[in-house]
């Protein structure tokens, strides 16, 4: 490698050994990306316009066929329902109690460290553990939940059983996981914050609440713009819980977009039906995506 | 601002039982697990402690095995993971490449194009390379990150320039240049990065799931998963003790590096 400068060959060559030499430096992580990220989503696309080969009969060309049956198929459409519905109650709900939850704890407190820990660490948990703790509150019979219910002399509910009740009940989970992970971020924003503005404030004489809401709030707008954009993300790739805690059931109430995409390659088998399903998906990833950067780009938010 | 002693001491309070309410399935979990399965339900005070739990789910389930192959998948990700990351961010930052726009712009689609979103084709790339129920075909797809190269790159970008063109007067290789300046400069993204990816993909389970079949490379989240879910007379006490031993490591770990774990995901969200 030291011969690159040592010989001293011509600028010109030079030039060109160089930029190959960066190409070869990028070489390995290129090829894992196109592999692994590219060629798939490119391959899900390519495959979403086939029919499924069975019995000996190959693939056919069908055109928009697959999406046509989405557009017929009600458990589709009530897993992409149901996963509208989970985004539109989970991220508001986290995003509000993630900025309480700073607030909170950026005061002087005594015992910061441990608060910080309690609302962080559900974060950290795989999902499937999460799972666990949490069947344990909503089981029916020796459910913590049906317990306190009994206290107020209260009929038990079968909270992950019935389909009234089964999507919401999932629903507070994600919010439990989600919303201390999005508080370190309100947290980090927060002191990022001059403190001769308190301090200024407190001179004035100056509310709590009027300083949230003139200095604080519009100081965290980038924090919960970036926050929103992943939590948006992170809700329609939400799988883990559904298949820890009820398996897309009871009728198919908790089936969500991944998950119906799961169960439809890996029990079905119905591989282009599948892939049809991904592209929608993906379009949905890219749009929500496509907001980021822009905003993102507008607000410099990132270096 | 104006805020008197009481209500301070209020909202101290408030912010306290908010924690201890936060942390109430942990707490229950922990108290399950350290009581005999007899007294699961009864939240008696003076209830005997008990390890039998935990020693009963260890041999309940190859756990061991499960620990051992999570350890090794996280660590291969992990490394492989920052390799490729570093020569990737080094060759963007400091060899003016042709197209290296589009090529940043290439490795950039993967953060919205995530990897478990795609499981259904990778799963057949997998499978075609004959590297299906392998702990390397579970960790495969996962190598290049663009998180980590976008991170990187951002840290490589703010050394400044003088310091390579000073050591390739002296006659350093680019190697020699990457390991003495750019990789020690940088060692804060290294551990935020680590930190992160270890706690991602330790927890990671759709992909492990769809990927493994046997004992010999399942990772411990589908190990967890296979032993809570069978339906003959669910048994709180064990499956409680399991649950914590999956999630000991990460909190150790959490414990131990509390600063650097808040302040890497501070970072990773900020940049």
């Amino acid at each position: 490698m030291s011969t690159l400068h040592s010989v001293a060959p011509a600028p010109r060559t030079r030039g060109l050994s160089l930029q190959l030499y960066g190409y070869l430096l990028l070489l390995p992580a290129l090829c894992f990306l196109l592999l692994f990220t590219h060629y798939p989503a490119l391959a899900t696309i390519w495959e979403s316009v086939f029919s499924a080969a069975r019995n000996g009969h190959p693939a056919q060309f069908v055109g928009l066929d697959n999406y046509r049956a989405l557009l017929d198929d009600d458990t589709f459409l009530l897993s992409l329902r149901n996963n509208l519905l989970y985004a539109a109650i989970t991220i508001p709900l986290s995003v509000v109690l993630a900025l309480l939850m700073a607030l909170a704890v950026n005061r002087r407190l005594r015992g910061n460290a441990i608060t910080r820990a309690a609302f962080f660490i559900p974060s950290l948990l795989p999902m499937v553990a999460i799972a666990n703790l949490w069947l344990f509150f909503y089981t029916p019979q020796l459910g913590l939940l049906n317990k306190l219910l009994a206290l107020f002399s209260l009929p038990a509910v079968n909270w992950l059983g019935q389909p009234d009740t089964a999507l919401y009940s999932l629903m507070a989970v994600s919010v439990w996981r989600e919303a201390g992970f999005f508080m370190i971020f309100y947290l980090a924003a927060l002191q990022q914050i001059d403190p001769r503005l308190s301090e200024a404030a407190e001179i004035e004489g100056a509310s709590r609440r009027f300083f949230f809401r003139r200095v604080q709030w519009p100081l965290l707008m980038p924090t919960t713009l970036f926050i929103l954009i992943n939590a948006s993300m992170n809700a329609f790739r939400i799988v883990d819980q559904v298949i820890a805690m009820t398996n897309g059931g009871p009728n198919n109430s908790t089936s969500l977009l991944l998950f119906y995409i799961y169960r439809t390659a890996f029990s079905y088998w119905d591989l282009p039906y599948a892939s049809a399903m991904t592209v929608v998906l993906l379009a949905i990833l890219a749009s929500v995506a496509l907001i980021k950067f822009n905003l993102m780009d507008k607000r410099a938010h990132y270096q | 601002m104006k805020q008197n002693t009481l209500t301070k001491r209020c909202l101290n309070l408030v912010t306290w039982l908010a924690a201890l309410l936060w942390f109430l399935p942990i707490l229950v979990a922990i108290w399950v697990a350290i009581h005999p399965a007899s007294e699961q339900g009864s939240f008696s005070l003076f209830a005997p402690l008990t390890v039998q739990n935990f020693i009963n789910a260890w041999h309940a389930a190859p756990f061991g095995r499960y620990f051992l192959n999570t350890t090794l998948l996280v660590l291969m990700i992990v490394v492989c993971q920052m390799v490729l990351a570093t020569l990737a961010a080094y060759a963007l930052v400091r060899f003016k490449m042709r197209g290296g726009g589009v090529i940043f712009a290439l490795i950039l689609l993967q953060l919205m194009i995530s990897p478990d979103v795609l499981i259904l084709n990778n799963y057949k790339t997998i499978g075609a390379l004959g590297l299906r129920d392998s702990l390397l075909g579970i960790a495969l797809p996962y190598f290049a990150s663009a998180f980590a190269i976008f991170m990187l790159r951002q840290t490589f970008k703010s050394i400044p320039l003088v310091l390579e063109e000073a050591a390739i007067i002296e006659g350093a290789s680019r190697f020699y240049i990457l390991r003495k300046i750019y990789i020690p400069l940088a060692k804060p993204i290294y551990v935020a990065f680590a930190l992160v990816s270890i706690s991602f993909h330790w927890n990671d389970f759709l992909w492990p799931l769809v990927i493994t079949d046997s004992v010999k490379v399942r990772p411990i989240t589908v190990g967890l998963q296979l032993f809570s879910a069978p339906e003959q007379g669910v048994q709180w006490a064990l499956i409680s003790a399991a649950t914590l031993m999956t999630v000991l490591p990460l909190l150790l770990l959490f414990l131990v590096f509390q600063r650097q774990f808040v302040q890497s995901f501070m970072r990773a969200g900020i940049r």
